[in-house]
This record gives C-alpha cells, sequence and structure tokens, in this order.
C-alpha cells in the first residue's frame, strides 16, 4: 500500500523532512503499527517516534487513536499535542 | 471560520458578522493574545504551524457542534498563524444568538475544544534566541473534558 506521510512541528524536526510517500509492507493495519515499522526505518526515525505514547496521528485529516485502522488511508499524520487558542 | 497570518480587527469581525441582521440579541467575543512571558520565563517571540486542510475541516467540525448544542444565529473562528510577537492578536472566537447565555456558553465551549482538536503548535523563541516546541497542557484537556456529554451509564 503507498500512502502519504506527513510530519509536523518536532515529530516533523526529527525525521527530517515535512512529507513522504511510502510503500508499506503487508501486515500493517493501523496506526500503531505504522509507528512500529516507522521506528525500523532508520535513527531519524527511532528518535522522532521514540516517546510514542505522546504522539497523536490523523488518517485522511481526522484525529485517529493508536488502534485506528489505516487501510485504504491515503494520507497519515502525526505530530504532537496540539498547543494552539 | 479562517485561518491566517494577518492579523484581524475585532469589531471590524463583530460588525461583518451582524451586518444587516436584526435576530441577534448577544454577540459574545474572545481574544487570545500572545504574552511576553510563559511557565515563568520571557518570551521573545512565536511562530505558529498548523496542518492546512485538517485545520480548517476540524475549526468547522467544532463550529457545527456548537451549532448543534446551542441556539446560535451566527459563529466565527479566525486563528493566525506564522510569526507573532508579544502584544499580537493569536485567536479570535465570536458567537452570536438570540441572547446571551448561549453565546457565552458557545465561545467557552469553541475555545476549549479547539485547543485540543485544532491541528495548531505553537515554537516559543526565549529572549536568548533559543526557540522550543511548547508543551500541551493537562489544563486544556481537563477544560475541554467538562464538555463531555454525560455517557449512557451515567444516566
Amino acid at each position: 500500500m503507498r500512502v502519504k506521510l506527513l510530519y509536523f512541528a518536532w515529530v516533523r524536526e526529527k525525521t527530517g523532512k515535512a512529507e513522504e510517500h511510502v510503500d508499506l509492507p503487508a501486515g500493517i493495519e493501523t496506526v500503531a503499527e505504522l509507528i512500529a515499522w516507522l521506528k525500523q526505518q532508520g535513527p531519524e526515525y527511532a528518535e522522532a517516534f521514540r516517546r510514542s505514547e505522546v504522539i497523536r496521528a490523523a488518517v485522511d485529516r481526522t484525529h485517529a487513536p493508536p488502534g485506528t485502522s489505516i487501510a485504504g488511508a491515503s494520507e497519515i499524520a502525526f505530530f504532537p499535542p496540539v498547543t494552539g487558542g | 471560520m479562517r485561518v491566517q497570518a494577518a492579523d484581524f480587527e475585532v469589531g471590524a469581525e463583530i460588525a461583518g458578522l451582524t451586518a444587516g441582521r436584526s435576530d441577534i440579541g448577544a454577540v459574545v467575543t474572545f481574544t487570545g493574545l500572545m504574552r511576553a512571558d510563559n511557565a515563568g520565563k520571557a518570551v521573545a517571540g512565536m511562530t505558529l504551524e498548523h496542518y492546512p486542510g485538517m485545520t480548517e475541516s476540524e475549526l468547522e467540525r467544532v463550529e457545527a457542534e456548537a451549532q448543534a448544542r446551542w441556539p446560535l444565529q451566527a459563529s466565527l473562528i479566525v486563528h493566525r498563524v506564522g510569526a507573532l510577537k508579544p502584544g499580537d492578536n493569536i485567536v479570535l472566537v465570536i458567537t452570536a444568538a438570540r441572547h446571551r447565555q448561549a453565546a457565552f456558553s458557545a465561545a467557552e465551549f469553541l475555545m476549549d475544544y479547539l485547543k485540543t482538536k485544532a491541528p495548531f503548535w505553537k515554537k516559543e523563541i526565549a529572549a536568548d534566541g533559543r526557540a522550543a516546541w511548547v508543551d500541551a497542557r493537562a489544563s486544556d484537556d481537563a477544560a475541554a473534558g467538562r464538555w463531555q456529554r454525560p455517557s449512557a451509564s451515567e444516566d
């Protein structure tokens, strides 16, 4: 499955990129599984997702808890807890 | 709902919302401004990053939720992004209703919800030039949590 990944705030700074397109291997079905896979994609990813419990995700621009399915998703974003307002 | 780098003028925004209408009896506004201190430290500036596309859809969603909960005649959220300095406006919420209670409650709800749901991130620049991402506050989650409707088990 090919998917667009977006990174914001310190997740963006630690991965060193704002967005990328990746081909996911079969068997990655949830946000949590995607994070576990990303952690293995290099030291910058391992560092960016080290505190994975504080990282928030959105699947196709909707907030998505770790157990959310990514089946059919076209855009998945990772970011710290929001601090607007 | 607008996300913009430019400043806003509160009076002009109220006038725009109420122009030509005679069904509005109450307007409440909240303006968030940037302080020169945070957590006991001097702050020289700030940059606000957001997630274009998702920000707009989240703000539209919270506005629709407010409209569903209270009898509002109109509402508006304006949130700035980009470089800001102390004293600058950050966010504006306007609610308009026939009576004040709906306008007051909906304005508080909109602020509490956008602080925990809308994908904005603040990076502060300290007086010594060092920049650091602002941490989310548990008190904001608590403020948003008080609007949750009781679940069936609590009825």
